[in-house]
């Protein structure tokens, strides 16, 4: 057993790093989220020259052939950034159901992911399905060799800055059966689709899909979609409590400096024993968080059962953590840790989102008592 | 020892019910209240000032009603319950009491029946840049000069300053004293010259704090509350005040109802089973129904010894933890509510269209970022177990 990482990987991880101080402070950050498009497409075609759009696929696809290791050095890093840019929603979720289908789709999209041309989004939560993947109104009737869809997909990473979006609707069955779900190719601006974008609480780009007749694609096989679609978000939660990582020690980081730095009745405040014991508890919830997101990143090819058991505990972890990190790191921060100028609340809203996303801390307690 | 409500308890809840609904129609009681119109308010302070009832905890001769802790029990209780705006907490939880008890004549005269009636909307200036928690450290300054005062410094965090027409400012009145010993009371007409205010956006987007400069600001010595110099004492009277009013209990029942209600409504869930019906969500309820029950009765035992003539003391400390807590607990247990319709920043949509998720899901996130302030101000909790460490243990 052991925890290393290779020196590929650290040097890797190295350029990233750089990148993300070097051109990602939270000023550049500020500009992008307010600015009209909401993310920057010279990030992106820089991630893309560095290899991060890149690593994760199969060199069938012009990849790198990297693995989920790779992909938990690359969220981490961008985690510490809190970087906004698609990563997540066109990479790890489309790209990861691309790959898992596989066939001529992937064949075509996968290498426009992978230079950074390709952005996309992948729509599976309804506005009554909550965290459950099974429950899926959004239908789908066959026409000649295409598909015709109708629902509303909601909360749609990158929807509206997406090129081409991966859907879930129903071919058969009733409203929670776990058959007759399946997956959808769509182009965001075909005839009948309407994106409700908003951007999410965090600075992120999102939106609700609305789908009236809509021509659609099928992905893989007809009705059988339900396993893929647990297993890539499976491979989100992994990414995303990676991410939380990155967000949890840069939290703990950025409040030691205040705290170090903040004086208050004539010295720093650090010196309060009581913060000083908030801090600790805080610093253990990141190490926490490390050991589960590596856990999750090696555990991802298991059987199903013990897959979803790991995975579960991570998120749950990822909710405990985020939520102890960001409140607390605002707490020790006092009015200043309020203000929308300093970068602290910005993880801590980020952190809050990556709690709901992929189901919240109840549901993943419940899924994995499911499972024991 | 008795809890049961007499008969004229309940005739004094059905003419506070008959007021609020004529003068508190159906639409306003969304629930949210985070954002309002400085006219609305005012139009809503005056209504209840001119029924006599906008200060229930002001003795009559000032203003209020002249109720038992049980009628303002009760008061409170159904104000929450029709969710209403609060009254301006400057004006009758804070600067109110401090003139009424250390100002003089003139000053009760003058300054007492517009702050009743919200004819002066005050602000108030505590907090500086440098001296937060530590807030004897302040270091704005007035140097008397002649019949005036200049007044040189700056605040910050100032709660809704940005509508206020006179602000009330510790000041420094004399460097060379210990730090508790050369604060003075000083009341500021926001119209002078000199005086600049500049928004702080929070979390979530509000605008509800701003900073203050104050430059070369001349304020005559009459404003001066007390006496020179002994600020310091009318500021820690207030700061009780404030913080007894900030255990929220009755607004908390409100807002836990109202998850109740929304995660019980079928409609939501359509094929999906209720949320209400979830054993973990459930149990996440009933535990802050059963500590806010701890908390209100904690609070209406302290209101009976304040009766009995004990003052507000170090027990409000008590409540301002509690009551934050859980209002901190119920504010994140919307977000949960929200699902994933908590993501979306969309409070800025304008009147015609609508948000992509259910109503109830708008403000969850911000409201769950924007609740972290009421464990920081009033003095942090961190200060407030302070002060219980101190004042009620002895340590
Ligand atoms: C939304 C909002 C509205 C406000 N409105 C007003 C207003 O209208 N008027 C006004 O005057 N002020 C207002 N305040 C200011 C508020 O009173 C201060 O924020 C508060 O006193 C804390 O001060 P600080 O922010 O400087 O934090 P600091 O004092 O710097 O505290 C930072 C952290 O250190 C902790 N700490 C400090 N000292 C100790 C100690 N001795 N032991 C243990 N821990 C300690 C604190 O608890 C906190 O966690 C408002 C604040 C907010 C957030």
């Amino acid at each position: 057993m052991d925890f290393l990482f290779t020196e590929e990987q650290d040097m890797f991880r190295e350029s990233i790093s750089r990148y993300v101080r070097e051109k990602y402070d939270f000023e550049a950050r500020q500009k992008i989220i307010s600015s009209e498009a909401g993310w920057s497409k010279e990030v992106w075609s820089d991630f893309a020259e560095m290899g991060l759009l890149s690593v994760p696929f199969a060199e069938e696809y012009d990849g790198l052939g990297g693995g989920a290791v790779d992909v938990m050095v690359i969220m981490e890093e961008l985690g510490k950034g809190n970087v906004v840019e698609p990563f997540l929603p066109t990479v790890v979720l489309s790209g990861g159901v691309l790959a898992a289908v596989g066939g001529e789709h992937a064949k075509a999209l996968i290498p426009q992911i992978a230079t950074g041309e390709l952005i996309m989004g992948f729509g599976f939560a309804e506005p009554r399905s909550r965290f459950d993947l099974n429950h899926v109104e959004a239908s789908a009737k066959k026409d000649g060799e295409a598909y015709v869809l109708n629902g509303r997909k909601s909360v749609v990473l990158a929807a509206s800055i997406a090129d081409k979006l991966i859907l879930v609707a129903r071919t058969s069955g009733s409203t929670r059966d776990a058959d007759g779900i399946s997956l959808f190719l769509v182009d965001a601006n075909a005839k009948g689709l309407t994106i409700e974008d908003y951007p999410t609480i965090d600075g992120h780009r999102a939106g609700d899909v609305v789908l009236e007749d809509v021509k659609a694609e099928l992905l893989g096989e007809e009705g059988k979609a339900l396993s893929v679609i647990e297993k890539v978000t499976d491979q989100g939660i992994s990414a995303i409590a990676s991410e939380a990582m990155g967000l949890c020690r840069t939290m703990v980081d950025l409040t030691t400096q205040y705290c170090r730095e903040r004086k208050q009745f004539g010295t720093p405040i650090a010196k309060f024993q009581v913060l000083q014991h908030r801090m600790v508890d805080m610093l253990i919830h990141a190490e926490e968080m490390t050991s589960m997101a590596y856990l999750g990143a090696l555990k991802l090819d298991e059987h199903e059962v013990e897959r979803k058991k790991v995975l579960s505990a991570v998120k749950v972890q990822l909710g405990k953590s985020v939520k102890y990190c960001g409140e607390e790191a605002i707490q020790l921060h006092g009015g200043m840790g309020m203000t929308e100028e300093m970068a602290i609340g910005h993880y801590f809203m980020h952190g809050t989102m990556l709690e709901v996303l992929f189901g919240n801390t109840d549901h993943h307690r419940k899924r994995y008592e499911s499972l024991m | 020892m008795d809890l049961a409500f007499t008969e004229e308890n309940e005739q004094f809840r059905q003419e506070i019910r008959d007021f609020l609904d004529e003068n508190w129609p159906e639409e306003k009681r969304s629930g949210e209240v985070t954002e309002f119109g400085r006219d609305e308010y005012i139009t809503w302070h005056k209504k209840l000032a001119d029924k006599g009832w906008v200060a229930p905890s002001w003795p009559k001769e000032y203003g209020g009603p002249g109720w038992t802790p049980t009628q303002k029990y009760i008061f409170a209780e159904e104000m929450a319950k029709a969710e209403t705006f609060n009254v301006l907490p400057f004006n009758i939880g804070m600067v109110g009491p401090v003139i009424y008890t250390f100002g003089n004549e003139e000053q009760k005269k003058r300054f007492l029946p517009p702050t009743l009636n919200c004819d002066i909307w005050w602000c108030q200036g505590y907090s500086e840049p440098g001296s937060g928690s530590d807030l004897a450290s302040l270091r704005t300054k007035a140097v008397r000069e002649g019949d005036h005062y200049i007044v040189n410094g700056s605040k910050t965090w100032t709660t809704l300053a940005q509508h206020a027409d006179w602000i009330f400012c510790l000041v420094k009145t004399d460097t060379e004293a210990k730090a508790q010993e050369g604060i003075s009371f000083l009341l500021i007409d926001m119209k002078t010259p000199g005086i600049t205010v500049r928004p702080i956006i929070t979390m979530g987007g509000d605008h509800e704090v701003n900073e203050v400069f104050l430059e070369d600001v001349k304020v005559p010595a009459e404003n001066l509350i007390g006496q020179e110099n002994k600020g310091w004492t009318y500021a820690k009277f207030l700061l009780m005040h404030e913080r007894s009013g900030i255990a929220g209990t009755h607004v908390c029942k409100k807002a836990l109802s109202r998850l109740r209600e929304v995660a019980s409504d079928k409609s939501l869930y359509g094929d999906a089973p209720i949320l209400m019906d979830d054993a973990e969500f459930r149990r996440k309820v009933s535990e802050i129904e059963m500590d806010l029950m701890a908390l209100e009765y904690t609070e209406l035992r302290a209101l009976a010894g304040e009766e009995a003539g004990k003052g507000p003391g170090a027990e409000s400390s008590i409540l301002k933890i509690r009551g934050t807590e859980i209002q901190q607990r119920i504010s994140h247990l919307a977000v949960e509510v929200a699902g994933y319709y908590a993501m979306p920043f969309q409070r800025e949509l304008t009147g015609n269209e609508t948000p992509s998720g259910p109503e109830h899901t708008v403000h969850a996130a911000a409201g769950y970022f924007n609740k972290r302030k009421t464990s920081i101000y009033g003095g942090s909790n961190e200060i407030q177990r302070n002060i219980i460490a101190k004042a009620i243990l002895g340590l």
